[in-house]
């Protein structure tokens, strides 16, 4: 069992620092409850005696840097999770979209791709996937790749159609991929509309203006102010009239921003006014 | 012996886990809970996702105590039973605010009850309170332990008036548990936790 005080709070905070100054990437603003939770999961899984050791990997082994990042920036995802989030998309959000001559979308925090494939499966659908643009964008390079070859575990399959069902497709979903033994790959045509990118929501800038955002299950990461800076990263990115989307947990209501911003229905899915 | 330890400690929170057989079990007890209650009380259930607002519904319209769903980041309140959302761990901040992650099951589960037990051990210590009622596996056993190293105290079910005995059996195995309730002493134990009386 996990012993939570192996490892204290001050290690922690210090852990932090280090890696900010050595490697750049910022977690510092990150809350502790989850961070500590993944850093004592890798503490164990590793077998680590001392958090010194841990430490010192850390520090010294850039490979298993990468796999720590990977293991502290939880990347759980799954195709139309939230299948009511995606119905409103569908019926609702995108069809207002369908107006725009171009459609750009930024799914910020995309982890291995998931809910890009989900996305561009509904802009297939409604007509909208030709005329439309997805960055999908994530921190971390290791799940991009993933995203990018579009090929998940067939195993999930039966929870990924249902859901797709229950957000109000009505085509056979398995029309989407090609499978072979445990694995299925998605069809290229859904792919090609994808951008996959580098990106951390923390110390990056906006680089483009979308009309629709989503960065679902990523905020629950960040504390307050964090979460704060980002939603200005995500209204400089915005066009006026068009949509943020997050996670069906996650508000933007304790934010200045909110004031310029409608919420649609009783989704987790905002307008911008102005 | 144990009733004047107990008000030793003041309970800053109480937390109940539940699996398949518990939903009768807060059916029963958080209608007869005082709307005094002067911490918060929190309810993590295995349950099919997307059936949060029925049981947040279902529960507040049978309680005088306000019943709402976790938000994230939100500073729990007294007078107030929160539900943990399906499909999300919960946790607690060291300021007592909830936070929740979408990490890999614990087993077989998300939320986890040992989860939720044990990072609010670390962070109530001797001042919480966790039940742990009816289920078939033993999530929550590894919590309970966690929260008495922490000085906390371990309640569960008692096994033979529980639908699926199991969960509390393992944690009676298991744990140096403080009480064995059914569901009248449930009610009266939690009640005689709430020190605005
Ligand atoms: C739990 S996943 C959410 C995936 C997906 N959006 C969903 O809701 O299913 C969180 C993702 O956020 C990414 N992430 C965490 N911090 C980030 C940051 N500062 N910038 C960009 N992405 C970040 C992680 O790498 C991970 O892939």
């Amino acid at each position: 069992m996990i012993i939570a005080n192996q490892i204290s709070d001050q290690e922690i905070e210090t852990l932090l620092e280090e890696i900010l100054d050595y490697y750049g990437y910022d977690f510092t603003e990150y809350a502790r409850a989850s961070i500590k939770r993944r850093i004592l999961r890798i503490f164990t899984l590793e077998k680590f005696e001392t958090f010194l050791q841990l430490r010192n990997k850390v520090i010294n082994d850039r490979k298993f840097f990468k796999r720590f990042v990977e293991e502290i920036t939880v990347n759980v995802t799954e195709m139309f999770r939230d299948p009511k989030f995606y119905k409103c998309l569908r019926s609702d959000i995108l069809p207002k979209l369908a107006a725009y001559p171009f459609i750009r979308i930024w799914l910020a925090g995309c982890s291995t791709g998931e809910e890009a494939y989900s996305i561009a499966i509904l802009l297939k659908e409604l007509g909208l996937l030709e005329k439309s643009l997805i960055y999908a964008t994530d921190l971390n390079p290791i799940v991009l790749e993933k995203a990018e070859s579009g090929i998940f575990s067939l195993s999930q399959m039966k929870t990924y159609s249902k859901n797709y069902i229950e957000s109000g497709g009505i085509k056979d979903f398995s029309s989407y991929y090609t499978a072979t033994y445990d694995l299925v790959k998605f069809n290229r045509d859904l792919r090609k509309k994808m951008i996959f990118s580098t990106h951390n929501l923390v110390s990056d800038r906006s680089f483009n203006e979308f009309q629709l955002i989503l960065c679902r299950n990523v905020f629950i990461y960040f504390d307050r102010d964090l979460q704060h800076k980002v939603l200005q990263l995500f209204d400089a990115s915005l066009e006026k009239n068009c949509f943020l989307a997050l996670g069906t947990k996650e508000t933007i209501d304790f934010s200045s921003i909110a004031r310029k911003y409608e919420r649609i229905q009783n989704q987790k899915i905002w307008r911008k006014l102005q | 012996m144990e009733e004047i330890a107990m008000s030793e400690n003041k309970c800053s929170a109480l937390i109940i886990g539940g699996s398949a057989g518990s939903l009768d079990v807060l059916l029963n007890v958080i209608p007869k809970l005082k709307e005094t209650m002067s911490f918060p009380i929190v309810i993590v259930l295995h349950r099919k996702k997307g059936t949060d607002s029925l049981l947040t519904e279902l529960l507040a319209s049978k309680s005088s105590l306000r019943v709402k769903e976790v938000d994230e980041k939100e500073q729990p309140l007294p007078r107030t039973v929160y539900i943990a959302p399906s499909d999300y761990h919960l946790l607690f901040e060291k300021d007592g605010s909830f936070s929740l992650d979408y990490s890999e099951k614990v087993n077989y589960s998300r939320p986890s009850i040992d989860v939720v037990f044990q990072s609010a051990a670390e962070v109530f210590t001797n001042e919480l309170v966790c039940l742990l009622l009816s289920g078939s596996n033993a999530d929550g056993v590894n919590g309970l332990e966690q929260v008495k190293t922490y000085g906390g105290k371990a309640w569960v079910q008692n096994p033979d008036c529980a639908t699926v005995p199991y969960m509390p059996q393992q944690a009676i195995n298991i744990v140096n548990t403080d009480k064995v309730l059914t569901i009248e002493e449930m009610i009266y134990s939690i009640n005689a936790l709430d020190n605005t009386a």
